[in-house]
């Protein structure tokens, strides 16, 4: 009984960090199809905006979290700007020279993928350089939960709760809005859309914001449970970028998915060995199982098998 | 376009110039001409390597290192410098990176030919330019705390050693609070190790290890992990975490409510964990190391002591850590042995370190961490003045206890005396104690 609530407990746990991880690249890489290395860094730029929102400005914690989102969106919006859209590049060359200095990057995943590397390392530094090796942390917040012999901290259970709700609203919001069908239609089809008077520029602007809010929310929730150093973004990457692949093209779902498959195989190894080592291990493995097997992701296979079973019909 | 090509060689030019005069402006030559000031500082300065990372993973633990070699330089300088030499520090970033570790060590052998190398703070940055050190037969302090063992003949390993600090933390935390521990150390040779000297130590101590867990340096959720410990409800835990990761287990045990004794030999020394953390996170933590800031001696505390000089020098500075302590005094032991070689010539120094230099007597300034710390001839290694230090539930840090601990291992156990035999060896407790296996 105890042993399958610590099971039950490291479990959430384990999702929300996967779900939380892959959020915002779930939007910029699984929608937009930018390879963006920096994804760790734009949760850096939330969890230092929380935390020093908190420490320096002495604002609420809930508050602070939302200056973290917000500060990170704002940051995406620039960084969208200026070096993935090419946008303000460009305003200076024709004003300058008369013609476009630089191509957006959407579409060359191999260059935003250097692009956004270049961007990470300077971000890393620069956080270093201007807030030196670490900043001090704020404690986390709500106490635990007892059960017999062991206690686990209640804000990873929140944690775990704001993960599901946070799903629930991005599924709405890119399925069930006017927005996220402009969106949709953007990345599939640029030219039709454009034809069709949606203001395609806009809309990358707006899906990459909302991407990188997303992650400063990653940043601004995990603020007060980890160590605050320049380098805090690099745990995310490799999560972020297994659950995005391994969930397919059903983004949303696919994260959700991905999320609980992975999190019940780190938590149910690394219970059973008592070992993270091992839970880690079988992370990685089902990973490159379920893309050797499944190369579209899950939601690929799922959407595979429902239209063999209409042909079927 | 070729307008282009001529500016940019222009700033090139310029900026090697700008380069050169700054060299020159370092090692205090007036010649603008970069070629002559080398040949005149190598007569008339003693060059002092020192690779400490600035950026990268280990920037928190190394940059403080780097400043405190930097602050007994100028102490020395100030005092005259080394027998009437200045001393000409030569430092550049490595960046937590082990290969630019060996291109640097390369380059300050070979091309700066520096009389005497300070290097690395991980042991695995160690073993990486090891190899390096010894074909060039090289003089280099690795100034880190670490697992021990290292036998070398050019090598002299100054922080303390595993068996040093958990033999002073471990059985102060026996008697405190009992015999059955729990151990949670970092997966790599470092933490390894170590576990295998608590092994070794709750055998001596007649206690026992009920059981142990290994991290990977990139796991940050300790969830498991805590509850693995309540599971095995043990006396104290023994923690070897190491690196930003690993820092977030304290965070979250707080957060559980998980509030057992823990004794450490990395946790607040190095990464002053205690003022980063809000409190209570490191309530109940036992470290047991050389030297902290807070280490209550007279030479560290007082006014214009160890620990106002360094932040007079760096005001900005975070915290001043066990290794920029031991890269500080290591800078005065090995003014000491070429003072008393009288020559710069490296294997005249390493003789006259291996005469036993000890700090504390009149003529060089005590170490902050005790009123004497004694280099072992034998083994390149210090016996060091020990503290065990704990955070109260506020984060105030207070000695509890403290001791002169010889190294042991190297100079009792596996008998390595450098001074009769050279050998660049690592030995591990495995190959002489049953229960390390």
């Amino acid at each position: 009984m105890v042993n399958g609530l610590n099971l039950a407990f490291q479990f959430l746990d384990s999702f929300a960090f996967v779900v939380l991880a892959a959020a915002g690249l779930a939007i910029i890489f699984g929608i937009m199809g930018v390879i963006n290395l920096a994804h760790g860094e734009f949760i850096l730029v939330g969890a230092y905006a929380t935390t020093v929102s908190a420490t320096s400005l002495g604002l609420p914690l809930p508050l602070a979290m939302a200056a973290g989102v917000l500060v990170t969106a704002l940051f995406g919006v620039v960084v969208e700007r200026v070096i993935i859209s090419g946008f303000v590049p460009n305003w200076i060359g024709q004003r300058t020279v008369g013609r476009d200095l630089v191509e957006p990057l959407y579409d060359r995943l191999a260059d935003s993928m250097v692009a956004t590397f270049g961007l990470s390392l300077i971000m890393v530094q620069g956080a270093r350089i201007r807030f030196g090796n670490s900043i001090d942390q704020i404690a986390t917040p709500f106490g635990n939960v007892a059960y017999g012999e062991f206690s686990y901290s209640t804000y990873r259970l929140v944690l775990a709760g704001v993960s599901v709700a946070l799903l629930v609203v991005v599924y709405y919001v890119f399925t069930r809005t006017d927005f996220g069908t402009r969106v949709r239609a953007t990345m599939a089809d640029e030219q039709t859309a454009r034809a069709l008077g949606v203001d395609t520029d806009r809309t990358y602007m707006l899906t990459f914001g909302i991407g990188s809010g997303l992650a400063g929310l990653t940043g601004a929730l995990f603020a007060p449970v980890l160590s605050m150093q320049p380098t805090l973004g690099s745990q995310f990457l490799v999560e972020a970028f297994v659950a995005v692949v391994v969930g397919g093209p059903s983004v949303v779902l696919g994260t959700a998915l991905s999320g609980g498959v992975l999190g019940a195989v780190n938590a149910t190894v690394t219970n059973l060995t008592d070992s993270t080592t091992f839970g880690r291990i079988a992370l990685l493995l089902t990973a490159i199982l379920a893309l050797r097997f499944l190369p579209d992701g899950i939601t690929g296979f799922v959407e595979r098998v429902r239209t063999r079973r209409e042909e079927g019909e | 376009m070729s307008r282009d090509g001529i500016s940019r060689r222009k700033f090139v030019t310029a900026g090697g110039a700008a380069l050169v005069s700054g060299l020159a402006g370092c090692s205090g030559g007036e010649a603008s001409d970069g070629a002559t000031t080398d040949t005149m500082s190598s007569a008339d300065t003693v060059k002092i390597g020192v690779l400490e990372d600035q950026s990268g993973n280990f920037a928190l633990v190394g940059d403080p290192k780097h400043k405190a070699s930097m602050l007994a330089i100028q102490e020395i300088n100030n005092d005259g410098g080394i027998d009437g030499k200045e001393i000409e520090p030569v430092t550049r970033d490595p960046q937590s990176d082990n290969q630019r570790y060996q291109e640097l060590t390369r380059e300050f052998i070979n091309e700066e030919e520096v009389d005497a190398l300070w290097a690395g703070y991980s042991s695995a940055t160690r073993e990486a330019i090891r190899p390096i050190i010894n074909r060039n037969e090289q003089l280099y302090f690795y100034t880190t705390q670490y697992e021990g063992g290292v036998c070398d003949e050019t090598t002299f390993a100054m922080g303390p050693t595993a068996r040093q600090q958990l033999g002073t933390v471990l059985p102060y935390l026996v008697e405190e609070y009992g015999p059955e521990i729990y151990t949670i150390a970092a997966d790599y040779n470092f933490g390894q190790l170590s576990a295998d000297w608590v092994k070794v130590l709750a055998n001596e101590n007649d206690a026992e290890v009920l059981d142990e867990e290994f991290i990977p340096l990139s796991e940050s959720s300790f969830g498991s992990v805590i509850n693995n410990i309540q599971d095995a409800d043990p006396d104290f835990v023994m923690s070897m975490l190491v690196g930003a990761n690993h820092t977030s287990f304290y965070e979250q045990k707080a957060s559980a409510g998980l509030d057992i004794p823990i004794g450490t030999s990395t946790a607040m020394a190095q990464g002053y964990e205690h003022e980063r953390l809000d409190a209570p996170a490191m309530a109940n933590i036992y470290a047991g190391v050389n030297y902290m800031q807070e280490v209550p001696t007279t030479s560290n505390t007082e006014d214009g002591g160890f620990v106002d000089r360094y932040f007079e020098k760096y005001p900005d500075a975070p915290y001043l850590n066990e290794e920029a302590e031991t890269n500080y005094f290591s800078t005065y032991m090995y003014k000491e042995a070429v003072e008393q070689a009288g020559t710069l010539e490296q294997p005249e120094v390493v003789e006259a370190l291996e005469s036993g230099i000890s700090l504390g007597t009149e003529r060089a300034p005590e170490a902050p961490e005790g009123e004497e710390v004694t280099l072992d001839g034998a083994t390149h290694h210090v016996d060091h003045h020990m503290w065990v230090l704990r955070a109260d539930e506020e984060h105030n840090v207070e000695a509890v206890e403290n001791r002169k601990v010889p190294e042991q291992f190297l100079s009792e156990t596996v008998g390595c005396d450098l001074r009769e035999e050279s050998e660049q060896t690592q030995y591990t407790p495995v190959d002489y104690y049953e229960e390390a296996e």
